[in-house]
């Protein structure tokens, strides 16, 4: 379908587009260190602050993990150095609950919203929309550098929450009101709550700025002969990430904001009925579960916004390097679509046993299980996109591996909990614990690794450390099954999840060896992410340096540009696009770049 | 200092990997990178195959080893079919699983890079995609059917014998109710809540069916294979009754009650034998993120049979006799040496009352 001659981009668009930033060139010198580095407009840079802003919250995150396994994996250890550190929060050396609920909290929303969300979605939508649709820019690269300064923000509150009197926000990443609503209950629901809200709410914005930018460069600014269906896969899947974000998250923001109400305002949104403490509240008539709807509804998209451009990254990594066509592009953009849709149709499914209408969750039954027919077409369209082609295993190539091995094993207990009988017994057990990390933590994370190994020499001009990159990707593929495998039979156990001591509970004190292998798991684990950490800065400064503009030999228009591309990224013209993304290994060739004209004996096929 | 030790090794192991990397990245620029990149994709294909491999032996030795830890059979008649709708999805799964992750390490160690091949140019096929759309389909449809039949079974009306136990959440601990002998749980009202003055439940005085509710805290009981039904409740913050041994879980929601029942199968004996434990108990987990003490939030049933279970509710006292002594005829300032046998006189009584109801 690529070969029809039929294109529509903007041309016109593009090319007053192209004046401006050719004039721009001619005073490049007169950019200072700030407008470059820190307020700059170049898409580029930005995508470098958010990946940079990612990694050190993913450290932070990562690290407040190691904290609470060493809780659950040695209940009865002392580490004084915890106490060295953290004060009266772990007095004796010994993690104290309060301080316990505010990790995992913290761990939770830093991961997915600010890592997860922000770091992948930020740092691949900025680098790779313009590249490669063949833009010099975002529609307004002011609203994408405010967009970035908003997440800044929302960090540096939530950051600031960690260091108040009462501790940060501590009702777990969901902030279920009203646990979240009423101070008296818990230290965390103080003014860690507060600041957790606010810079949630400014998290938000950040969002909404970055992904209507997102979809309208989409539509409007692909280059000549750039129509739809000669996107990258990348590029799909970061437009369907951005409509759920923008569809979504003010549906969260509205959530947040009565519940703002309700601790502030004496509103009865969230509370009804309430003794807490031996104080009998005023509040009557509001619903708790409003507020587990009103999360749920962005919640769930959420999670499809965290792993559809990991899927769009990982279609075109195992393309590149297996020198094949992706199998079934239309089927891709079809389940991606699929997936997009059901992902706002599905968000109950969190809650089956919150006394919601049976009848009402069959739907949710139906719909979630629905979920998994797009999510199977795509794993059995990348065994095919694999089989019989010919393999580079870069450490790129191996984490996309990774990702569609954890992806199956994820979304197949995903069907287990979809099916709400079987739900109402593992429903927040440990199995939840297990399912969300392997299917969107870990194999999310993979995307990511799979993405920055692969455009590693694009961003900076250098290569990372190849051997390094085998090393981590082996510790952690067998780090993640080791953690969250046997994870699934402590959940099948019915062990509860956001518990700190299994040893006074019969029921679920047989797993203590267990926790020990998996928290030691972690601790290594983590030091090899430090590692990468650690290679990433390096090689961004002491890598080799890259000799050719297409060192994979790829076919999309990213490769096009100079080595180090300047804001506007083509110094000439904007090169004109004759065909898709994929012609690998057509007619005997390696490799076709999107720019070449479709020749007058090619074959016909695609 | 331990502390200090094990960083100094993870700092130690770091620097010499870093190096044995820089290294052999020299190496190979001298070597040639070409011959370089072939032998570490041929090194990272056979890893592959071992994971693919080692990974099947896992999966297989970590189910032997834990299998054996997941609670054992079920112990109520709903668990069963909840045990039952786990296997056939664990089967059904199970084949997928072992099929997808098969074939993805296999292709990727068989299609590593060589140059005898020349990758196949195979860009999209629609029978397949239909394949792989239709086969999903009809499994998943099978699953969703199974599921609701028993969702709609579980979740349905309990049977009207059923016995009924109010169960209330707060931070940090379960509270009980059952209705006494007319059956009819008494009014409450959340503002009248006040455990200083022996009314923790907030029930209203004023309704007669409150006269015999009976109020009682972290441990509750019932009796083996007759039908109990839950009405939950919280006070403060959202809870959740988790029954893992009967596969049952329901939020406790402040403001708006939940309901669940089940018929459990054995009495708490029996599991201690069974189980092969003489620690064994029913635990009530709470499954909801609560507070500080969520962890400890635990409370107990005991399955006994109706006779223990009469045994133990006859010198349960009525929550309206305890919040106001003056009406409890036992404990009436008479004359000292009638007091011991009017008390014996209730609970004669209570007991024939409680036998009444058994019917
Ligand atoms: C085959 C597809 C999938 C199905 C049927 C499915 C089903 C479910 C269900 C029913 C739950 C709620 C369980 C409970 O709390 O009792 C759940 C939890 C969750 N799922 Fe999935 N899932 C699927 C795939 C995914 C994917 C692709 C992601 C993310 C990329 C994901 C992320 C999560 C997360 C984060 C939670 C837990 C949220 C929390 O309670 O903290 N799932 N899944
Ligand atoms: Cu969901
Ligand atoms: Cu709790």
């Amino acid at each position: 379908m690529s070969n029809d001659a039929t294109y529509h981009g903007p041309s016109e668009v593009v090319t007053t587009h192209d004046v401006h930033h050719d004039e721009h060139h001619v005073h490049h010198h007169k950019e200072t260190f700030i407008t470059k580095y820190v307020f700059s407009q170049d898409h580029k840079m930005i995508a470098k602050q958010f990946i940079v802003t990612g990694i050190v919250w993913a450290i932070i995150g990562g690290l407040f993990s190691v904290l609470f396994r060493l809780q659950l994996g040695f209940p009865n250890v002392d580490f004084p150095i915890l106490e060295t550190f953290f004060g009266r929060w772990a007095k004796g050396g010994h993690i104290q609950p309060e301080f316990y609920y505010a990790l995992i909290t913290m761990h939770g929303t830093v991961l997915v919203f600010f890592v997860l969300t922000a770091g992948l979605s930020g740092t691949f939508a900025n680098l790779l929309i313009p590249l490669q649709i063949g833009a010099r820019d975002m529609a307004s690269p002011f609203l994408n550098m405010l967009s970035y300064w908003f997440f800044f923000t929302a960090s540096i509150v939530m950051v600031s929450s960690l260091f108040v009197q009462t501790g940060p926000a501590s009702g777990g990443w969901t902030s279920y009101a009203p646990l979240s609503a009423l101070a008296e209950a818990s230290e965390g629901s103080k003014v860690g709550m507060d600041l957790w809200l606010v810079s949630m709410a400014l998290f938000v914005v950040s969002s909404l700025l970055g992904g209507l930018n997102y979809i309208s460069t989409i539509l409007n600014m692909r280059t000549k002969g750039m129509s739809m269906t000669r996107l990258p896969l990348t590029i799909w899947a970061l437009f369907f990430t951005a409509i759920l974000g923008v569809l979504s998250f003010p549906v969260l923001l509205s959530g947040f904001i009565l519940l703002l109400f309700d601790r502030h305002a004496g509103t009865s949104f969230y509370l009804s009925d309430i003794v807490v403490n031996g104080h009998v509240l005023d509040n009557e008539g509001g619903s708790a579960i409003l507020y587990q709807h009103l999360f749920w509804f962005l919640g769930h998209p959420e999670v499809y916004i965290i792993i559809l451009p990991s899927m769009g990254i990982v279609s075109e990594v195992l393309s590149v390097n297996s020198r094949k066509p992706i199998f079934g592009y239309m089927a891709m953009i079809g389940s991606l679509f699929a997936i997009a849709i059901l992902a706002f149709l599905v968000w109950a499914h969190h809650m089956f046993v919150t006394g919601l209408n049976p009848f009402l969750g069959s739907f949710f039954v139906l719909l979630t299980l629905l979920i998994a027919v797009p999510s199977a077409i795509k794993v059995f369209n990348w065994l095919t996109t694999i089989w019989r082609g010919n393999l580079r295993l870069a450490p790129s190539t191996l984490f996309s591996i990774g990702f569609v091995s954890l992806f199956i094993s994820g979304g197949l207990t995903g069907i287990f909990l979809g099916n709400s009988t079987i739900d109402i017994h593992l429903h927040d057990t440990m199995f939840i614990v297990a399912h969300f990390h392997i299917v969107m933590g870990v194999a999310s994370f993979f995307g990511m690794f799979a993405g920055v190994y692969h455009w590693f020499p694009k961003m900076f001009g250098r290569d990372i450390n190849h051997t390094l990159g085998y090393i981590h990707f082996w510790v952690t593929m067998i780090g993640a099954y080791l953690i969250f495998w046997p994870m699934h039979y402590e959940g099948l156990a019915g062990m509860p999840r956001r518990y700190l001591d299994l040893t006074p509970w019969v029921s679920f004190n047989k797993f203590q060896t267990l926790n020990e292998m998996i928290t030691i798991v972690s601790i290594i684990v983590f030091a090899v992410q430090l590692m990468f950490v650690f290679n990433f800065f390096y090689s961004m400064f002491k890598g080799r340096k890259v000799t050719s503009t297409n060192p994979w030999g790829a076919n999309t228009l990213e490769w096009t540009t100079p080595i180090n591309p300047g804001h506007g990224n083509w110094p000439g013209e904007i090169p004109e696009v004759h065909r898709w993304a994929y012609d690998y290994g057509k007619d005997g060739r390696e490799f076709v770049m999107q720019t070449e004209p479709i020749g007058t004996n090619e074959s016909k096929d695609h | 200092m331990t502390t200090f030790f094990i960083i100094a090794i993870l700092a130690l192991g770091f620097l010499i990997t870093f190096q044995i990397a820089k290294a052999s990245e020299y190496v190979s620029v001298l070597r040639g990178l070409e011959k370089a990149r072939r032998q570490s994709n041929r090194i990272n294909a056979f890893l592959l195959l071992l994971f693919l491999i080692g990974g099947l032996i896992g999966v297989y030795f970590c189910n032997e080893s834990l299998k054996g830890r997941v609670l054992g059979e079920a112990a109520s008649v709903q668990g069963e079919e909840i045990d039952l709708m786990l296997k056939i999805t664990f089967y059904i799964t199970g084949i997928v699983f072992f099929i997808t992750q098969i074939a993805l390490f296999w292709f990727a160690y068989k299609y590593q890079e060589s140059d005898k091949r020349k990758p196949f140019y195979y860009p999209h096929n629609n029978k397949l995609e239909v394949i792989w759309t239709v086969i999903p389909a009809l499994a998943l449809t099978v699953l969703v059917g199974f599921g609701l039949y028993y969702w709609f079974k579980i979740t349905g009306d309990a049977p009207k014998e059923a016995m009924q136990i109010e169960i209330t959440g707060k931070q940090f601990g379960w509270e009980f109710r059952y209705p006494g002998r007319d059956k009819i749980f008494g009014k409450k009202y959340f503002r009248n809540v006040d455990p200083a003055n022996n009314n923790p439940m907030g029930q209203i005085w004023d309704d007669a069916a409150n006269r015999d509710d009976i109020w009682m805290e972290q441990e509750m009981h019932c009796v083996v294979n007759k039908p109990v039904k839950l009405i939950i409740g919280s006070k403060d913050v959202i809870h959740d009754v988790g029954l893992s041994h009967f596969r049952l879980k329901m939020d406790a929601v402040p403001g708006t009650p939940t309901t669940m029942w089940f018929t459990p199968k054995y009495t708490t004996k029996e599991m201690k034998v069974k189980e092969n434990n003489p620690d064994f108990v029913y635990e009530i987990s709470c499954d909801q993120m609560c507070g500080k003490g969520h962890t400890g939030m635990r409370g107990i049933i005991v399955v006994e049979t109706q006779a223990e279970f009469d045994r133990w509710m006859a010198v349960k006292k009525p929550q309206y006799l305890v919040a106001h002594p003056d009406k409890d005829p036992s404990v009436k300032p008479a004359a000292t040496d009638t007091t011991k046998a009017t008390a014996a006189a209730v609970i004669i009584e209570a007991k024939g009352n409680f036998a009444k109801r058994k019917d």
